[in-house]
C-alpha cells in the first residue's frame, strides 16, 4: 500500500508554535511511512498556506493530504474544499487538532511537541486508509418554518416571506408580539413599543406568504436539512378563526376571572380572553382550564352572545403535518421569578414590582392605564430600582442579563416624566454597562434628571412604617445605606424558558450550560446550530435587546433563506454501510437504528442501509457482531490505524531529531 | 501514588458534545496534563468495544469513552448504547484481571470545558494510582 501523503503543520502564528515545535514535528511526520512530504508553515488556513497544499497535490501527485492546525469543526471544510479544488477527493485529508487539544492545553514544550506528534502520527496512518467518498445532492424544500412570533420570530418570518418564500410561523400563545407586546416604551429613543411592533404584527397577519398558526405548538420533527417534516398541535380555541370578527362583545358576558399572565399578575382577565385589544390574531381563546362550560358543562354566556356563531365548545386539538426545508427558532426568554429571592420581598410586601410588572404599570393599555400607582391607587414619593437581580449572581445566573441597565434607566426617566420631579428615583447597581448606540448619552440624559445612583447590592428590603427600606452599601462612599421608599422595582434576569430542554431534544440542538440555546461557533456561526437546517434568532441564543434580537432574526432568516434559494443541499456520504457478504442476517442492527434506515432483504437474507435516511450514528456499527456494518470514514481499519498512531511508544524526547525519523521509519 | 508513571490514555469522544467541550477547553486554555490522545468518533454509540479492546492491547493505560449527556444525544440514542456496552465490556474485562476504574464512560455535554478538563485531570490522577496495566492478562483476550 505505497501512498503519496502531504503532511502540513500549522503554526497558527504562535498559538500552535508557542507551545509546539512545529518544524520538529513536520520533521519527524517526513520520517513516516508513505509521507513524501512534509512542511510546516505560519498560517496554513491562508490563501498562501492552502495554494501549497494545491501545489504539492498537481506537482507532487500526492494522493493523500494530511492537515496539523485547529479543531477540525473550524477549518476542516476549509481544507477539504482545497484538496478539491486540486481535484482531490476531500475525503483523502484528515484535519487533525493540535491547537484546542494541544498547544492551549499543555504548559510543557516538550510534552506538547510529543503529543503533536503522536496526533500527527495518527492522522498520517489513518490516512492511509481512507477511501474515496462522493457527498449526494438533495433538493431543499422551499418553505421555511419560524418557531416562536415575538419581535425575532415576526421579523424573521417577513424577511423570508419578502423574498417570496412561504413561512410557517408558529406561536404557543394566542396572539403574536411576545414580551415586546408587553412592554410600554423602548429604549433609549423613547418610542412607544406598541407604535413599532404592531405594524409589524399587522404586516404578520396581512402577508399573504406567511401562514400564521397561533395557539399552536411543535409536538415532533423528523428528517434532515432542506426535508424537514414537522408535527405542530393546534390547540383547540374554541372560538373560530374564521368566523369571528373580533368584536369582542363575548369578553364582557364571561363571568369567569382568572388572574392575567399578560398582565404579569396585576389584574385579571376573563375565561375567554385576548391579551389586548390590538391582538394578532384579535380572535379570543378560551381558557379550557376555566371556562365553566369546559369544566361544568353549564354557562355558556359567550356563545349566546355572540353575533356570528363563532363559538364552538366541541372543538378539539388537532395535528398538523407541514414539509420545510429549514427551521428558524425564535423560542425567546422569560424573566426570573424572583419569589425564591426572599431577601428583596418580592410575593410578601405588595409594593415590590417585578421589572415586566412596571412595563405593564407604565403601559397604556395596563391595569392603571399607564399611570404608576401603588396599590392604595396613589402615586409613589420615592421608588428603589434594584439592577441585577438574578443576573451576574453565582446563586442564580452568572451571566449579566444585558437589558436591565438600560431598562432601569428608561424607568427612571419614566417615573420623573410620569409621577414628577418631586419623585425620587434610586438605582442600586453594580456597573453601568450601558454599551449600545445612543445608550450612554441616554445615561448622562437620565443622570442629569436628577436621579440617584448607589453603587451596590443591596443586602435586603424591609418593611418599616409602612415603608419598604433598602438596606445596602454605598461602594463609592464606603457607607451603609437604608433608603425608605414607597415602592421597589427588581430588575430580574432574563433566563431560558422552563421547556427549552423539551425544545431541544424536538428539534435536536444543544443547550449552553446557561440553558439557551447553543450556537454552532460563539464568535462565526451565531445564529446556526449543530443541526443542518435549524437556525436560531433572538433571546432563544442568549439575553439581547430588541435592536440586537432583530438583527440576530435577519441572520436566521438569511441563513434559511440562503439554503431555500440554493434549492439542493449536499448531505454528507459518511453514512453506514454493511457489507453483503459478511452480514449473517441476525437483524440485530434493525432495531438499534434510532432512524429506521435499515431494511431487511428476505431474498439474499441481509440487512440493507437506507442511505437517504441514514445518518452515520454508527449505532449498527458499534454493534455488529461480524463487523459487516461500518461507517464509512469510521471503518474499523481507519479506527484502528488511528489507535497505532496515538499510542506508538515514540522515542525519548531528548533524542536528537534525525534519529526519531530514523526509529520510526524502521517501526 | 507513583508520581513518576505517566500513564497512557485514549479517548473516545462523540463529536456533538465532549470533542465540542475539548475544543472549549482548548479556547478556554484550561490547562489539562497531557497523556491524553482523543479520537473523534461520531457518536459514543459506533465505539466498537474491539477499540477499547485494540487500544488496551496496543499499549493505553485507561480509556475514557465520553459523549452528551443522556437524553442530549445529537443521534436520539447513541450514547445509552454505549453506556450498555461499556457496562458489558467490564464484565468481561474484569474476568481478565483489568480494573474496571480503567474504562471510564462519561457525560460532558458541548458547553462543559471545565468538567472536561477536570474528567481527564482526575482519569489521569486514578490511573497514577493504579499503575501500568498488567499485560499478562491481556494476553488472554
Amino acid at each position: 500500500m505505497a501512498r503519496k501523503i502531504g503532511v502540513y503543520v500549522c503554526h497558527c502564528g504562535s498559538n500552535i508554535a508557542g507551545r509546539v515545535d512545529c518544524p520538529e514535528v513536520a520533521r519527524f511526520a517526513g520520517g513516516l511511512k508513505n509521507v513524501a512530504v512534509s512542511r510546516d508553515y505560519q498560517f496554513m488556513c491562508s490563501d498562501p498556506g492552502q495554494d501549497m497544499i494545491i501545489k504539492d497535490i498537481r506537482e507532487r501527485g500526492l494522493d493523500r493530504v494530511v492537515v496539523a492546525s485547529c479543531s477540525p469543526r473550524l477549518h476542516e471544510k476549509t481544507f477539504q474544499k482545497a484538496c478539491a479544488r486540486a481535484g482531490l477527493n476531500p475525503y483523502l485529508m484528515q484535519h487533525c487538532c493540535i491547537r484546542e487539544h494541544c498547544s492551549w492545553v499543555t504548559p510543557d514544550k516538550d510534552e506538547a511537541t510529543l503529543k503533536a506528534k503522536h496526533i500527527v502520527e495518527a492522522a498520517v496512518l489513518r490516512v492511509g486508509r481512507h477511501k474515496e467518498l462522493h457527498s449526494r445532492e438533495v433538493g431543499v424544500l422551499p418553505d421555511v418554518m419560524v418557531v416562536g412570533a415575538g419581535i425575532a420570530g415576526i421579523q424573521a418570518a417577513l424577511d423570508i416571506a419578502k423574498s417570496g418564500h412561504r413561512v410557517i410561523l408558529v406561536e404557543k400563545s394566542p396572539s403574536i408580539g411576545g414580551h415586546m407586546a408587553q412592554f410600554d416604551k423602548t429604549f433609549p429613543t423613547l418610542d412607544c413599543a406598541a407604535c413599532i411592533s404592531t405594524p409589524k404584527m399587522v404586516a404578520v397577519a396581512q402577508e399573504p406568504n406567511i401562514e400564521l398558526l397561533t395557539w399552536t405548538e411543535v409536538e415532533d420533527v423528523s428528517g434532515f436539512v432542506g426535508n424537514y417534516t414537522v408535527t405542530v398541535r393546534r390547540k383547540a380555541r374554541y372560538v373560530r378563526e374564521d368566523i369571528c370578527t373580533g368584536c369582542g362583545a363575548c369578553l364582557e358576558k364571561c363571568p369567569t376571572k382568572v388572574v392575567s399572565e399578560f398582565e404579569e399578575g396585576l389584574s385579571t382577565r376573563r375565561a375567554i380572553y385576548r391579551n389586548s385589544p390590538q391582538a394578532v390574531p384579535s380572535t379570543p381563546v378560551i381558557d379550557r382550564d376555566h371556562c365553566k362550560m369546559l369544566t361544568k358543562g353549564k354557562c355558556g354566556a359567550c356563545q349566546k352572545t355572540c353575533p356570528t356563531g363563532a363559538i364552538d365548545f366541541t372543538m378539539q386539538d388537532r395535528r398538523e403535518v407541514y414539509h420545510v426545508g429549514s427551521v428558524v427558532l425564535a423560542t425567546g426568554y422569560d424573566t426570573m421569578d424572583p419569589t425564591p429571592m426572599r431577601e428583596y420581598g418580592f410575593g410578601r410586601y405588595p409594593e415590590v414590582y417585578t421589572a415586566l410588572q412596571f412595563e405593564r404599570l407604565n403601559n397604556a393599555v395596563g391595569p392603571t392605564g399607564g399611570k404608576i400607582l401603588m396599590k392604595s391607587g396613589e402615586a409613589p414619593k420615592s421608588v428603589a430600582i434594584i439592577h441585577c437581580v438574578g443576573s451576574r449572581d453565582r446563586n442564580y445566573h452568572e451571566y449579566c442579563s444585558r437589558t436591565c441597565c438600560m431598562y432601569a434607566l428608561k424607568y427612571d426617566h419614566l417615573i420623573k416624566d410620569k409621577v414628577g420631579h418631586g419623585c425620587e428615583v434610586y438605582n442600586f447597581y453594580i456597573d453601568m454597562r450601558c454599551f449600545g448606540k445612543g445608550y450612554e448619552e441616554f445615561y448622562r440624559r437620565v443622570q442629569d434628571e436628577g436621579v440617584t445612583f448607589v453603587r451596590g447590592r443591596p443586602a435586603e428590603v424591609v418593611q418599616e412604617n409602612g415603608k419598604l427600606v433598602v438596606v445596602g452599601e454605598d461602594t463609592l462612599m464606603g457607607v451603609h445605606v437604608r433608603v425608605p421608599v414607597d415602592m421597589v422595582v427588581l430588575c430580574t434576569a432574563m433566563e431560558a424558558r422552563p421547556d427549552s430542554t423539551d425544545v431541544a431534544r424536538i428539534f435536536g440542538i444543544a443547550q449552553g450550560r446557561d440553558g439557551f440555546f447553543l450556537e454552532e461557533h460563539p464568535k462565526l456561526g451565531p445564529v446556526s446550530t449543530a443541526s443542518d437546517g435549524i437556525y436560531l434568532a433572538g433571546t432563544c441564543q442568549g439575553p439581547k435587546d430588541i435592536p440586537d434580537a432583530v438583527a440576530h432574526a435577519s441572520g436566521g432568516a438569511a441563513q434559511a433563506l440562503a439554503l431555500a434559494a440554493r434549492g439542493v443541499v449536499s448531505i454528507s456520504p459518511t453514512t453506514s454501510w454493511i457489507n453483503p457478504d459478511i452480514c449473517v442476517g441476525c437483524k440485530v442492527c434493525i432495531g438499534l437504528c434510532p432512524y429506521s434506515a435499515i431494511e431487511f432483504d428476505e431474498r439474499r437474507h441481509i440487512a440493507v442501509i437506507n442511505e437517504a435516511m441514514c445518518k452515520g450514528c454508527g449505532s449498527c456499527a458499534g454493534y455488529c457482531p461480524s463487523g459487516a456494518a461500518q461507517v464509512k470514514h469510521f471503518r474499523q481499519t481507519q479506527v484502528f490505524s488511528e489507535i497505532d498512531g496515538m499510542l506508538d511508544p515514540l522515542p525519548d524526547l531528548l533524542a536528537p531529531a534525525a534519529e526519531i525519523s530514523q526509529t520510526t521509519a524502521q517501526a | 501514588m507513583n508520581q513518576d508513571f505517566e500513564p497512557a490514555i485514549l479517548a473516545f469522544v462523540c463529536n456533538w458534545c465532549t470533542y465540542t467541550a475539548a475544543d472549549l477547553a482548548g479556547t478556554s486554555r484550561m490547562t489539562q496534563q497531557p497523556n491524553v490522545r482523543l479520537v473523534r468518533m461520531m457518536c459514543t454509540g459506533m465505539v466498537d468495544p474491539k477499540y477499547v479492546i485494540k487500544s488496551l492491547l496496543s499499549g493505553a493505560d485507561g480509556v475514557l469513552i465520553s459523549g452528551c449527556h443522556p437524553g442530549d444525544c445529537h443521534y436520539q440514542n447513541g450514547n445509552y448504547k454505549a453506556r450498555r456496552r461499556v457496562r458489558l465490556l467490564n464484565e468481561i474485562l474484569s474476568q481478565f484481571g483489568i480494573d474496571r476504574r480503567r474504562v471510564r464512560l462519561t457525560w460532558v455535554g458541548a458547553s462543559e470545558g471545565q468538567e472536561f478538563a477536570a474528567t481527564v485531570n482526575n482519569f489521569i490522577n486514578d490511573l497514577r494510582e493504579l499503575g501500568p496495566l498488567d499485560s499478562r492478562g491481556l494476553a488472554a483476550l
